[in-house]
């Protein structure tokens, strides 16, 4: 065990915890944000995703020891007040089936758009391919990533 | 109006006396799922009044309504609510909507499955509303003192024309809260329903965004231990013994113990499924370290029967297409002699693997069982029946029992066979303490309740006219024996065989979205593909011309029939129209059309050219379910269903070696990703105004056809064998 003093949603956070434990279940388990969701613990769905330093990283097999300094950003620290462009392009295309994967979704799309305001259909396509739904809501992702391009 | 009587559900209106008025706490647990405005939030009611055990009404107007049924993403969360809303008569944004608990003294069938949530719920959750409704009329009726038939109602209003009264729901729910329940209540015509056919966002969509806790594995309680389970790594193996004192001293481990899921003496429910009988148990205080318990456990597992192979699964369902059952499961004039005298005869076998259902939240429950009582909260399709097997298993009445179901992240049928329910309650009273059961992912992929694999042989018979004579299924399941003996063509071909055999293997199956009609739709629709070329016939023609058969001189009885040829050429004739079939798209396009879960589909699919699995490009796809509750939503559920039948058909299987799966998560289990899915889905429903029929699987079992039959013009080869991307070509050089 060890203590780790992290930057989540820009609050300091302390916990004392094995230093492989992945974020994921640092989140989860020991601050009780449980948006960020467990999928595959391999790094192939993206249910896990959240922001590190700005860009779209998997929370499953990042390593509490490996953080260092870095900003992590979860979903519920993406807006105040679940107001980012991205959750609500979310909302106007009605995106979510199960709503699951939808965390990771979000995560993963703010910050393609962060890094690149105004994707091609193919960029857009190729940045949440590694985001798994289940549900089949393809097509409303892509189209919720237009509209948030948009506003 | 219609006037019903009160008397099917009729329990669910009579109120318990002892909660209604009595200023009703608003939510049950923690997860109080409701969809609340912040203008919502601010002005809650001081008071609510149950009216019935559906929906409360608060002293300023504000209506809670329960969603009776478990909610997998099929949205009934949003639309059963709608319903009642509906015949209450209340506006949308007034209604907050709570997931109810299990309580069979109000609610019948809590159930996700077979898409029959709004179909069987229709009745009930208009009557809901209706008694409702009246009682608020009877109450303002009273207070007036004019004829409660004078009353009208608009947006949770009621109003006096003669005498200019007027009152909101909200000051006349006290009132209605001491009415008598009547005995006969009025429905609304379908043609003057306001909510009911208006789009309706997802109540919990803001949660979803935001990421608040609402799933199984969210769920976090003072004191909780957190729990997994290792289960034999082959189908036909059992636990033999292991030495579990090293593991147990690890950090955060609690306990590690073998169990036995269901006792001798269980009295097992449908929904208990294959399962597996004895587990090990690894508790401790959070995931990980018991994760990495489990990487260390070493467990001896013995075989206790064969050790089942893919190969194996193949060569023993082709064998058994070699030969007639016993008794067909239908016969109709005589396919033999037909196929003697037919002028071309069409041959062909198709072929489909195991699927796991691969829900994106794996399975997990809450358990905190005392001597006292048992409470269960998590992600189940069947809470009913989880209640009958626990009080069995914990020997416990289902009185000292609660099962709360959370949102789900995917069912699929998964969640139907509750076994992870049973195993954390299990884990729970031995620990006597809260316990949540977690699965891995490689826990969920190779545990089993798989879709089974199946195989299916059709030869058919034309005359020299390219007329269908002659019509012969035999077809075979792991588990399951796939013919719908009555459903298309049956009826509409003079000779007709339908054979089914079912092969029993110890590798767990279990009902997978759309049971069955998720392969043989496909296979059939690829098949009908075939006939109608051989018969120089355009596809659609020569199905039409099918179902003009059964609908003027149907072969055998026509009630056998288990399908309405004019609603399902219906949908035909619609996206016919829609696709501009017949024109050049300049894309290859194949057409199917399908039946089941009592729903309409007929798809029209355009792929690109390219390579190998060209990109579908757009999908035509009109549906008959009768009444749309909520159009919208019926659209995500549509494209979901096409994109996941595409899915699983092109990319996905489970096979097994020796009896272990060969897949156990998502690097090696291919499913369909982002840029695979169809860059574009239109649909259309058939307004006719009959009664509603699901929607959350009838979509995805024809796709798997439109997508065969534009891979044959794509490719020039026909594709038997799912998954479609394994029957690439192979290269060259």
């Amino acid at each position: 065990m060890a203590t780790y003093t992290l930057n989540i949603n820009g609050k300091k956070q302390e916990v004392d915890v094995d230093p492989s434990t992945p974020i994921l279940w640092v989140l989860r388990d020991h601050l009780s944000l449980v948006g960020t969701k467990y999928g595959c613990g391999i790094a192939q769905c993206g249910a896990c995703t959240i922001h590190l330093d700005g860009k779209a990283t998997r929370s499953c097999i990042l390593p509490i020891s490996s953080i260092g300094e870095q900003k992590i950003t979860t979903i519920e620290g993406l807006s105040e007040n679940g107001d980012h462009p991205v959750q609500k392009a979310w909302l106007e295309v009605d995106v979510p089936q199960c709503g699951y994967c939808q965390a990771g979704q979000i995560m993963t799309a703010s910050a393609l758009l962060e890094s690149n305001p105004n994707p091609s259909d193919e960029e857009i396509e190729s940045a949440m391919n590694g985001n798994i739904c289940r549900c089949g809501t393809y097509l409303r992702i892509r189209k919720a990533v237009k509209t948030a391009a948009k506003s | 109006m219609t006037l019903v009587r009160t008397k099917i559900g009729r329990r669910a209106f009579i109120r318990n006396t002892g909660l209604a008025g009595g200023g009703l706490v608003l939510g049950f647990n923690w997860l109080a799922s409701c969809k609340m405005t912040p203008e919502q939030v601010r002005s809650l009611p001081k008071e609510w009044f149950e009216l019935n055990g559906f929906l409360k009404v608060g002293d300023n107007g504000l209506v809670t309504i329960m969603s009776p049924n478990p909610e997998i993403g099929q949205n009934v969360k949003t639309a059963m609510p709608m319903i009642i809303a509906e015949e209450l008569d209340v506006a949308w944004k007034d209604v907050i909507v709570e997931q109810a608990p299990l309580n069979t003294a109000i609610f019948t069938r809590q159930l996700a499955g077979g898409s029959q949530s709004i179909r069987q719920g229709w009745e009930s959750l208009r009557m809901a509303g209706a008694t409702a409704r009246h009682m608020l009329k009877e109450a303002a009726a009273q207070a007036w003192q004019v004829p409660s038939s004078e009353i009208t109602t608009k947006e949770g209003q009621l109003m006096h024309e003669a005498s200019g009264k007027s009152a909101s729901f909200g000051e006349m729910a006290s009132a209605a809260s001491n009415i008598e329940v009547p005995q006969e209540v009025e429905l609304k015509e379908t043609k003057s329903f306001s909510i009911i056919g208006t789009d309706k966002k997802n109540v919990d969509g803001e949660k979803i965004v935001t990421g608040k806790p609402l799933f199984g594995l969210d769920v976090q309680r003072e004191g909780m231990l957190t729990a997994m389970i290792v289960h034999p790594p082959a189908f036909g193996m059992k636990y033999k013994g292991m030495n579990a004192e090293s593991v147990k001293s690890m950090p955060g481990i609690k306990d590690v113990f073998h169990f036995e899921v269901y006792q001798e003496d269980t009295e097992k429910q449908w929904s208990d499924g294959g399962g597996i009988p004895e587990l090990v148990a690894i508790v401790g205080n959070s995931t990980w370290e018991c994760m990495q318990a489990k990487k260390a456990l070493e467990v001896e597992w013995e075989e206790d029967s064969k050790l089942e192979s893919t190969a194996y699964h193949d060569e023993a369902l082709t064998a058994l297409l070699e030969k007639a059952p016993e008794q067909p499961a239908r016969k109709d004039g005589d396919v033999e002699a037909a196929f003697k005298k037919a002028a071309k005869i069409v041959e062909s076998t198709y072929s489909a693997p195991y699927l796991a259902h691969n829900t994106m939240e794996p399975m997990n429950f809450f358990a905190h069982v005392t001597p006292e009582k048992a409470e269960l909260l998590g992600p189940i399709q069947t809470p009913e029946f989880l209640e009958l097997t626990l009080a069995s298993r914990l020997g416990m009445p289902v009185e000292k029992i609660d099962v709360m179901m959370t949102r789900m992240g995917g069912g699929f049928g998964r969640r139907l066979y509750g076994t992870f329910a049973v195993e954390a309650a299990v884990i729970s009273q031995k620990m006597n303490a809260p316990v949540k059961l977690v699965y891995t992912r490689e826990d969920d992929m190779t545990q089993g309740t798989y879709r089974p694999a199946y195989k299916v042989k059709y030869k058919a018979g034309l005359d020299e006219n390219g007329n269908l004579i002659a019509w012969h299924v035999r077809g075979a399941g792991t588990n399951d024996d796939l013919i719908f003996e009555n459903r298309f063509p049956a009826g509409a071909v003079d000779n007709y065989l339908a054979e089914k055999h079912s092969l029993q293997t110890n590798v767990t199956t279990g009902a997978w979205r759309a049971p069955r009609s998720n392969f043989i739709a496909g296979a059939e629709q690829a098949f009908m593909d075939e006939v109608a070329e051989a018969s120089g016939k355009d596809p659609i023609e020569f199905r039409l011309e099918l179902f003009d058969r059964a609908i003027n001189s149907p072969v055998g009885e026509p009630e056998k029939n288990d399908y309405d040829p004019e609603r399902y050429a219906g949908v035909l004739k619609l996206v016919k129209e829609k696709s501009n079939w017949g024109t050049d798209s300049g894309k290859s396009r194949g057409v199917s059309a399908y039946y089941c879960h009592n729903s309409y589909v007929a798809q029209v699919l355009d792929l690109e050219d390219g390579d190998g699995i060209p990109r579908v490009d757009k999908v035509w796809c009109a549906v008959d379910c009768g009444i749309v509750i909520n159009p919208m939503s019926a659209k995500n559920q549509v494209e979901g269903g096409i994109v996941d039948g595409i899915g699983h058909a092109t990319y996905s299987a489970m096979t097994f070696k020796d009896g272990k799966p060969e897949q156990s998560n998502f690097d090696r289990y291919r499913l369909i990703r982002n840029a695979e899915a169809p860059k574009e889905i239109e649909t259309y429903f058939v307004d006719n105004g009959i009664d509603p029929t699901g929607l959350g699987e009838p979509s995805l079992p024809p796709i798997v056809g439109a997508l065969s039959n534009a891979l044959y013009k794509a490719t020039g080869r026909r594709h038997y064998s799912q998954p479609f991307i394994n029957e690439r070509p192979p290269l060259v050089g």
